[in-house]
């Protein structure tokens, strides 16, 4: 293969003055950031939206669905053209402005990406409430808790602790989700790798190095999410027992 | 949305009709070649070889942990590199065609893990009776084990096929033009990302929809089955 390698490249000064190892690590702290912000934003939507869906009341159960069934059947990158250049345009004009021209991308890239991840999470809540017995709300309902407290005490801290390893993978793949928020503008490490390779035409060396990067940060959050579940386990349980090894 | 333009939709469907042609073509091989690669990958990780269950984890692992939009740039970067190696010659592959690649061997990993869990999910002794019958190891996959396992496993098969659908909007990244990316480029062109987008957006809805119902009616009658 004629391919001139060149490891030192990563050493050399880009337009802007900095190094494009400096790039590639600017890169990952957005896509750190853009990940675990969405994640936060997903994990309370999808945890509020899968209780909905398990509520006796038929309407807050469509309501749930409806959300659910929206965000996981339009593509990730046309939700986000959607946020970015459609609603803009929607709303009235002096707030459509301000979308365009104030609001920082961050904020809509981060809320599309949540309200995308949150759907995810909002099956897997409704999934880990329902597999608990009916028994569980009947003995909260007993103890004269309102249905909301059998969620805040009784059903949620179970169902969580369940779907914990489903939520474990939703987590890493916000990180490779995240690589989608290049489009609209969020220098994330993809962003950074497109543009390292039109500057410099290293192919290979920024692909193993950007490849890296993503193993490192989904590997981290594979071993935050396993020490979770090993600290939260309860005694007794199989669901809690097998994590974390 | 008083003015929402319908005749841009009815002045460029050809156009869009087109993408989506593409679309369906790239899901539908992807989904072909990626459930035959996917059914070896997962045969090879349950072998009793370690190397071939360490080079198929291997394989599955790193494409399930880096992101779809990586991969298809850097194949769409890298593979004319390595046919020149191969070759000697200068291939151009262009976007359109690298993208049947890219999303065969990145959707194999995935329906590869899923091909593995409905393996596992047959009972051994259909394996043991299978032997006992006298077959030989690829006539007990073929005849016993595969035909029953995919029959379970069908409903999260296509699942995984609606989401390889929507993910093939991500030929963006190497200016492929798919359904998003005519969208996209009409967009560019007349200025009209509200019709547009939207367009996209409910077509895409529409269809994948209409698909995951049907998945889940098809879940409804193979339970019956087991």
């Amino acid at each position: 293969m004629n391919y001139h390698w060149d490891w030192l490249f990563f050493f050399q000064e880009a337009d802007d003055g900095l190094m494009y190892y400096q790039w590639v690590l600017s890169g990952l702290g957005w896509t750190v950031a853009v990940s675990l912000t969405s994640l936060a934003i997903a994990l309370l939507l999808g945890s509020a939206f899968g209780v909905l869906r398990t509520t006796p009341n038929r309407w807050l159960i469509a309501i749930g669905d409806t959300y659910v069934d929206v965000f996981r059947n339009i593509p990730l990158i046309v939700q986000l053209f959607l946020w970015f250049f459609v609603l803009p345009e929607l709303v009235p004009r002096d707030i459509g402005l301000w979308m365009k021209q104030d609001l920082p991308y961050f904020v809509t890239a981060v809320i599309g990406l949540g309200l995308f991840t949150g759907a995810r999470i909002a099956e897997q809540v409704k999934a880990g409430i329902n597999s608990l017995s009916r028994g569980q709300r009947f003995a909260g309902l007993a103890l004269g808790f309102t249905e909301w407290q059998t969620y805040r005490y009784v059903r949620l801290p179970m169902a969580y602790r369940i779907v914990l390893p489903a939520l474990t993978s939703e987590a890493m793949n916000v990180y490779k989700n995240s690589a989608v928020t290049y489009s609209v503008g969020i220098l994330e490490l993809y962003f950074q790798y497109k543009q390292i390779i039109e500057k410099t035409s290293q192919v290979l060396e920024i692909t193993i190095v950007i490849t890296l990067a993503y193993f490192v940060v989904a590997f981290a959050t594979n071993r935050l999410f396993a020490w979770i579940e090993q600290r939260s386990r309860v005694p007794g349980m199989i669901a809690g027992g097998q994590g974390g090894k | 949305m008083g003015d929402f333009d319908f005749s841009i939709i009815a002045a460029n469907w050809r156009f869009l009709a087109e993408g989506l042609r593409y679309t369906v073509q790239v899901t539908l091989t992807a989904m072909v070649g990626g459930i035959l690669l996917g059914t070896l990958l997962a045969l090879m990780r349950l072998a009793s070889l370690w190397p071939l269950r360490w080079l198929a984890a291997a394989y599955i692992n790193f494409f399930r942990s880096v992101p779809l939009v990586q991969v298809i740039l850097a194949v769409y970067l890298i593979l004319p590199l390595l046919l020149q190696f191969l070759t000697g010659r200068l291939i151009p592959i262009g976007a359109d065609n690298s993208a049947y690649f890219t999303f065969t061997i990145f959707e194999a990993a995935y329906y590869a893990e899923i091909i593995r869990s409905g393996i596992q999910s047959i009972p051994r002794g259909q394996v043991a009776a299978g032997y006992a019958l006298g077959f030989t190891y690829s006539q007990t996959m073929r005849l016993v084990v595969l035909p029953q396992a995919f029959r379970n496993m069908l409903p999260v098969l296509l699942t995984q096929t609606i989401v390889l659908f929507q993910d093939v909007s991500l030929v963006y990244a190497i200016g492929a033009t798919d359904f998003f990316g005519a969208a996209d480029k009409i967009t560019q062109r007349d200025l009209r990302p509200v019709e547009m987008y939207t367009t996209v957006a409910v077509v895409y809805f529409v269809l994948c929809f209409a698909l995951s119902r049907l998945v889940k009616y098809l879940q409804s009658r193979i339970a019956i089955i087991r």
